[in-house]
């Protein structure tokens, strides 16, 4: 048998049996998806883009480094790491899109940037572009897998049925995140001169986005026994990344306030100036083509 | 007559085509109702794992083809999968085809998930020599649920279904 091209010769005659393009079915098909009587579904849907946008974006930069990575077990783990999330962002979207009536796509692709509930720390550049390197997005992965995996086994008593079993299903996968992310920090901060150097750069340059990770929203209040408070989560956190700390020779840097702009940041809507420019090239395809297909 | 059970049980993972979804542990139930329709539940190994949407088809393609005329595949995120449902004749499988199965964890602690800052010391065997001199050199492989390691005896690498 002969093939004009590659492909061709993978795929034979039947396409079927291949996961690419587009075409998915939406991502909670035959999921029990009951909403909990006891709170409005609006907050549920506001919950869930929150915690939904933090893992599509996550997703979005740590992707930014297939194939740009020191090595290339390192372009496979993040890409990896990618993809638990974006699976994560897939069903949190879909949650949220069952009272929105929008689809995950829509809802991904067809939101500007002010309708986007994700913290500041997911969408600042981190590297491989100029706002950082290696050692900064693995600064970025070990706070923010280390935060949602804290978020994540608190959920599992979620009274929303869905939520729960989205974070039961994701914690294993944070967990296995966090572990990779606090294991390179081990090995860059306690490395040579130069890698403890920029491990300690990195962990300057993401400080000041941690504060936000923390501060109660008012939707938890309203989703008591649903939503986890944000405020909860810090003793934890701030446990796990003292002991990579106190193993790698890394200094906790200086606390700073969350930036706001008229006392609203990531999860009102308002967001850094490195948001546009990330969303421009995630959403450019399904806008420049509506509704294409491959 | 073959039932939907059984052909459910034979059709394979699109990416470890050595094992059957039943022996993957994400074949969850089979229930065929009198006026033929079959409903199918699987859950997915990973959250992102690409490869759900195709075990679905596979499923769905193989009973049509056997005469179920109405079928339908659920998905079942809770109780989530774990390495532990690989059935032994699964891991069987997978150590003939080369690829080191994942060894058992039993049931997991709740509360805090304890930090691991070097790698758990696993004792996982050469699938070619047996050697359990084995390194790991990357903690992420060709799929989701797979690491790579090396064996210091035959100097092989090979693939390690890695234990969640």
């Amino acid at each position: 048998m002969s093939f004009d091209n590659a492909y061709e010769s993978l795929l034979g005659h039947e396409d079927a049996h291949w996961a690419f393009g587009t075409g998915f079915a939406e991502a909670l098909v035959g999921v029990n998806r009951e909403f909990p009587s006891t709170v409005d579904r609006a907050d549920i849907a506001a919950y869930c883009l929150m915690l939904g946008d933090d893992a599509l974006i996550m997703a979005q930069r740590l992707a930014e480094w297939c194939s740009r990575a020191p090595e290339l077990e390192e372009d496979i783990a993040l890409s990896n790491i990618a993809l638990d999330l974006l699976g994560q962002a897939r069903l949190l979207l879909t949650r949220a899109g069952e009272v929105l009536e929008r689809d995950e796509d829509s809802l991904a692709f067809l939101r500007d940037e002010r309708e986007f509930r994700n913290v500041h720390l997911v969408e600042i550049d981190c590297g491989p572009g100029p706002g950082g390197d290696f050692g900064t997005t693995i600064a970025r992965l070990l706070v923010f897998s280390s935060w949602r995996l804290a978020l994540f086994s608190r959920l599992r008593g979620s009274a929303d049925p869905v939520l729960a079993a989205i974070a039961e299903k994701g914690l294993k996968e944070l967990a296995y995140h966090r572990d990779h992310a606090a294991q390179w920090a081990v090995r860059l901060g306690d490395g040579t001169d130069e890698s403890h150097r920029r491990m300690q750069a990195g962990l300057e340059r993401v400080w000041p986005f941690v504060d936000e990770l923390f501060l109660a929203h008012p939707v938890e209040a309203k989703l008591s026994g649903v939503a986890v408070p944000s405020a909860e989560l810090r003793s934890e956190v701030e446990g796990v990344l003292e002991a990579v700390f106190s193993a790698s020779g890394l200094t906790r840097p200086a606390d700073v306030p969350t930036a706001r702009v008229a006392g609203m940041a990531g999860r009102d809507g308002v967001h850094t100036e490195a948001m546009g420019f990330l969303l421009a090239e995630m959403q450019h395809l399904h806008r420049s083509l509506p509704g294409a297909t491959w | 007559m073959t039932t939907a059970l059984e052909i459910a049980s034979r059709v394979r993972d699109p990416e470890l085509p050595v094992l059957t979804l039943a022996d993957l542990g994400v074949l969850r139930s089979v229930s065929e109702s009198s006026d033929g329709s079959v409903v199918v539940t699987i859950t997915p190994t990973y959250t992102g794992c690409p490869a759900l949407d195709e075990m679905g088809a596979d499923l769905r393609r193989s009973l049509v083809a056997a005469g179920y005329s109405s079928v339908e595949v659920r998905t079942a995120l809770s109780p989530a999968w774990t390495t532990d449902w690989i059935t032994d004749e699964g891991r069987r499988k997978l150590q003939e085809a080369g690829i080191a199965p994942p060894s058992k964890l039993g049931p997991q602690a709740v509360g805090p998930v304890p930090l691991n800052l070097t790698p758990p010391s696993r004792r996982v065997l050469c699938p070619r020599c047996s050697s359990p001199r084995t390194e790991e050199v990357s903690r992420f492989g060709s799929t989701a649920c797979k690491a790579l390691r090396r064996c210091a005896d035959c100097l092989e690498p090979f693939e390690h279904v890695k234990e969640i």
